[in-house]
């Protein structure tokens, strides 16, 4: 999130070596995160690397034991009456009143906000969100999509400059999650900065324009998806007819891509990361075709973030911790 | 002071709203001390010394004072559900006045409480209970009662912000259901072995049973009591003013705290 942009970029988290334990727990080991205004930030992480501590900490919801953070200007830990004003969160941690309606919920959220007619930004928010008919139901019998809906809604009833999302899809059903993202991509076009949190590569992949992994309490990574992307290079695989023809087609892999050729002999496969981008599709077919190759079928793709990730971060020692939940350590 | 108001009533009126959505609740709450009071006036009132409807009128001021003490119970259950829910941190990241929240649930507590009394206080009429005393002697009886349940439910909701699950806090909520036992509220104490009276007359609940029945005039002040219960105006006050000053200041602070 550090590259290419003009010295006057403005963000609207910055955030310098975040530091939180929670007893013998190292939550977060020094965070550097740095949001430019108007994007979307995707914090990409496994369980237990400190992604929801991060949202709780930038959200005046917890206190860092070192560290400095800024939100839109204001400092987190001197100012957080101001940080409050220009955010809104919404999580599984953090949500609206089961008990109340879907529409006495927003009123109560416009009241809190002293939103000028609460009633009328309730109606525009509840059409916005196809939340119309649900709106005189409690909360607590709505669908997991409705609920995040409603969640969502909740946190727009004044427009935040910097909105957090805290796995906003985890547990919905793909039409509900294309929902959510169709929200954050108008939101975002609408110019607040949205920083969420999720597992899910291909979310990211979706709809940060940047991505911090984290891993173990740090930003392992920054860059865009693509950014990332490059660092770990294209995968080409061919498919051969014939298992003793994966000898030379893995010879041709080594010399177009400079990669370790692996194979998968159950699908008589060889494949190999590249780096290099002027590798094409059409000029592997053609090598490996001259070759005497008998293919089946060639590949040649960017790497899925589940590669990045496994590439970018280290290798989690076998047997070391299995949190299910790094909320768990929140609490 | 205006943003809390302003805050507070907010709070205030999301409190009621759950009321109205779930009325059964409420009424089921309110129903509890009625059906104890027809229990034990007529089943315990039947094997005690006293008489019947002397024991009736004994009680009720009792039951009063042990419900208003179920205050504990519902602040700390209320506030657990908050905390464990994820609303009282999405609250929290609102430029919400860090004292409104609890203030709004420990007042709208209070007048769900004003309003809960009247029905038990016409089943008390019905089986012999009397104002025995002046008018306004009884308007300060039910002033010090609902401070007195005020004085509980911020007990309560500090309770339910330190609690670890919400099902811990219903448990623990429940233990203090055994608070009254141990008080006047059911029994006179004048009988019990002198370091178990020492204790259930220390105990606020029984200060401010007695101060219920003596402002009622259902009972005379007990002779060699503790000195909550010998001055149990004084006592009651006192004890409110404690439990207050103790348990507000710690609820708003942990409810505060980042």
């Amino acid at each position: 999130m550090r590259y290419g942009r003009a010295m006057t970029t403005t963000y609207a988290v910055l955030s310098e070596g975040l530091e939180k334990r929670f007893g013998r727990v190292h939550a977060l080991r020094g965070l550097d995160l740095a949001v430019p205004e108007g994007t979307v930030c995707g914090i990409l992480g496994p369980n237990g690397a400190g992604k929801t501590t991060a949202v709780r900490l930038l959200t005046t919801l917890l206190r860092p034991d070192r560290g400095s953070a800024r939100i839109a200007g204001h400092d987190l830990v001197r100012e957080p009456a101001a940080v409050r004003r220009v955010i809104a969160v919404t999580g599984q941690n953090t949500t609206v009143d089961g008990d109340l309606t879907g529409r006495q919920n927003l009123r109560l959220f416009a009241r809190l906000h002293r939103v000028r007619g609460p009633a009328e930004r309730t109606d525009v928010l509840l059409e916005r969100f196809g939340l119309i008919e649900a709106a005189d139901r409690a909360a607590s019998g709505y669908s997991g999509g409705m609920r995040r809906r409603l969640d969502l809604a909740a946190s727009l009833v004044r427009r935040p400059r910097v909105l957090f999302l805290d796995e906003p899809t985890t547990g919905l059903d793909p039409a509900s999650r294309n929902d959510v993202w169709a929200a954050v991509r108008e939101l975002r076009d609408e110019g607040t900065t949205v920083l969420l949190t999720t597992q899910h590569l291909e979310e990211a992949d979706q709809l940060a324009d940047d991505i911090a992994l984290v891993d173990r309490g740090r930003v392992a990574q920054t860059g865009s998806p693509r950014h990332l992307k490059a660092l770990v290079g294209s995968y080409a695989e061919a498919v051969v007819a014939d298992p003793a023809a994966l000898a030379p087609a893995a010879a041709v892999l080594d010399r177009l891509t400079g990669g370790e050729p692996s194979f998968d002999q159950e699908r008589t496969a060889v494949g190999a990361v590249t780096r290099d981008s002027t590798l094409t599709l059409p000029r592997l077919v053609r090598e490996l075709d001259a070759a005497g190759v008998p293919l089946l079928d060639v590949t040649l793709r960017p790497p899925t973030l589940d590669e990045v990730f496994l590439r970018l971060t280290d290798d989690r020692p076998a047997g070391g911790t299995c949190r299910t939940d790094d909320r768990e350590t929140a609490a | 002071m205006s943003a809390l108001a302003h805050d507070g009533s907010a709070m205030l009126g999301r409190q009621l709203l759950r009321v109205r959505n779930n009325p059964a609740l409420v009424i089921l709450t309110q129903t509890m001390p009625i059906t104890m009071l027809l229990f034990f006036g007529y089943v315990f009132g039947s094997a005690l010394a006293m008489p019947g409807a002397e024991y009736r009128s004994f009680l009720v001021p009792g039951l009063l004072v042990a419900t208003a003490a179920n205050g504990v119970m519902t602040g700390m259950f209320q506030a657990a559900q908050d905390v464990h829910r994820g609303v009282t941190d999405r609250l929290r990241t609102l430029p919400v006045n860090r004292a409104a929240v609890p203030l709004g649930q420990a007042v709208a507590d209070l007048l769900v409480t004003a309003v809960g009394t009247v029905p038990f206080l016409l089943v008390g009429l019905a089986v012999g209970w009397r104002v025995e005393g002046s008018a306004p002697a009884a308007a300060g009886a039910l002033g010090l009662l609902l401070l007195f349940r005020f004085a509980c439910v911020w007990a309560g909701v500090f309770l339910g912000l330190l609690s670890r699950s919400e099902e811990a806090a219903g448990q623990l909520g429940s233990a203090t259901f055994m608070l009254p036992l141990l008080s006047n509220a059911y029994i006179p104490t004048g009988d019990l072995p002198g370091w178990l009276r020492t204790l259930a007359e220390w105990n606020p609940i029984s200060a401010v049973t007695t101060a219920l029945r003596h402002l009622f005039g259902n009972a005379p002040v007990p002779e060699g009591a503790a000195w909550p219960v010998a001055h149990p105006v004084a006592g009651s006050l006192a004890w409110c003013a404690l439990l207050i000053a103790v348990f507000a200041p710690l609820a708003v602070r942990r409810y505060a705290r980042p």
